[in-house]
């Protein structure tokens, strides 16, 4: 505080990256700005989500025992009812299992990204590596599992829905949806579908990180801050699919 | 002090990811806790299961914001200038479910 002006004027123009001679919030203009892009995207995800929210609640909900539930165009459909599908278990009912693995497999990539942010930390450029790849190997195999299950929805079940004239269609489209009333299907496509184009633009920017790592980009420059940049986006995608799976899957 | 120095480097590194693997198996242990209400308390429960689901959900965000993002250990007027703002979303859930009822009993 005993710094007088002409101090500080002398002080910025020294080091100043920001005009005032240190980061604001001690974080730095990267950092921040992340965490700024970040918000705006949580509200992107908090309007569909609470959309959803909205339409679901407009709709007539299902009265009745679980074990007696059948599809209808007349009310929302219980979730786990329609996400029972596992791969090479054809015909076996597993509600939320695959859904859970894929939950599995999210959670543990953001960990293995702490961990490549930590061993950043350490200028440890091996742990890095190791980390990151195994970020990419969760990242990819969450966007198969995503793949596949939405292949599963748009062909849907042998036994199919019913229109209102009779005729019999399965799966689901942004017209027709098996399992409920459109607007679950639609809302079906954009939530997961936007979660999924940042987890495929997560991939991507974890894997540029990687090749900057692999060819020493970052031990050149002294720091391994972009790693920590980048896992920041990569947790947030993790964050996002902890509402998702609440939301859309469970509740 | 050289030497020191790696030592203390050391020991940061596993308290450090000692922290992280706790977290994990805090969000993993939280995760199956949901898995086991979904398949035991019934559906009649309606409002008492997603009480517990959205609580569960809360705790589970706040563990990846605080420890893997790392917010808790930022600058507080940080952690404020992203949470605050939050403000806005718990409005839009207040305002879309009251206009959700309102659907609802035009509708049906």
């Amino acid at each position: 505080m005993a710094t007088t002006s002409a101090e500080v004027l002398q002080d910025t123009k020294k080091r100043s990256i920001w005009d005032g001679g240190q980061s604001p919030f001690k974080a730095s203009y990267g950092k921040l700005m992340m965490w700024f892009f970040l918000l705006s995207d949580a509200f992107t995800f908090s309007a569909l989500l609470i959309s959803y929210g909205l339409v679901r609640y407009s709709h007539m909900s299902y009265s009745g025992s679980v074990e007696n539930f059948t599809f209808s165009q007349e009310y929302w459909p219980i979730p786990e009812k329609v996400f029972e599908a596992v791969p090479f278990l054809h015909g076996v009912p597993l509600p939320l299992v695959f859904v859970g693995i894929m939950t599995f497999i999210l959670i543990a990539s953001s960990v293995t990204m702490v961990l490549a942010v930590e061993a950043g930390h350490r200028m440890d450029r091996k742990g890095v590596e190791k980390w990151l790849l195994w970020t990419l190997i969760g990242g990819i195999t969450f966007l198969g599992c995503q793949a596949w299950e939405w292949s599963h929805f748009i062909h849907g079940t042998e036994a199919g829905g019913m229109l209102a004239d009779g005729t019999i269609f399965t799966g689901a489209n942004l017209q027709i949806n098996q399992y409920g009333p459109p607007t679950f299907a639609a809302f079906f496509f954009f939530i997961t579908g936007f979660h999924g184009t940042h987890v495929l633009s997560g991939v991507i920017l974890n894997f540029v990180v990687f090749y900057n790592a692999v060819v020493g980009k970052y031990e050149e420059r002294g720091h391994y801050e972009m790693v920590e940049k980048a896992g920041l986006y990569w947790h947030f995608v993790d964050l996002v699919w902890v509402f998702v799976f609440t939301f859309f899957y469970l509740v | 002090m050289a030497a020191s120095n790696v030592e203390e480097k050391r020991h940061e590194h596993t308290t450090n990811t000692k922290v992280i693997w706790r977290t994990f198996w805090i969000l993993f242990a939280i995760t199956a806790l949901e898995f086991l209400v979904a398949f035991t308390l019934p559906h009649d429960y309606k409002v008492l299961r997603i009480a517990i689901f959205i609580a569960m959900t809360i705790v589970k965000a706040f563990y990846i914001v605080a420890e893997f993002m790392h917010l808790k250990h930022e600058v507080k007027t940080l952690a404020w200038s992203i949470l605050i703002p939050m403000i806005f979303v718990v409005w839009l859930i207040i305002a879309l479910l009251v206009e959700g009822g309102s659907v609802f009993q035009v509708r049906y």
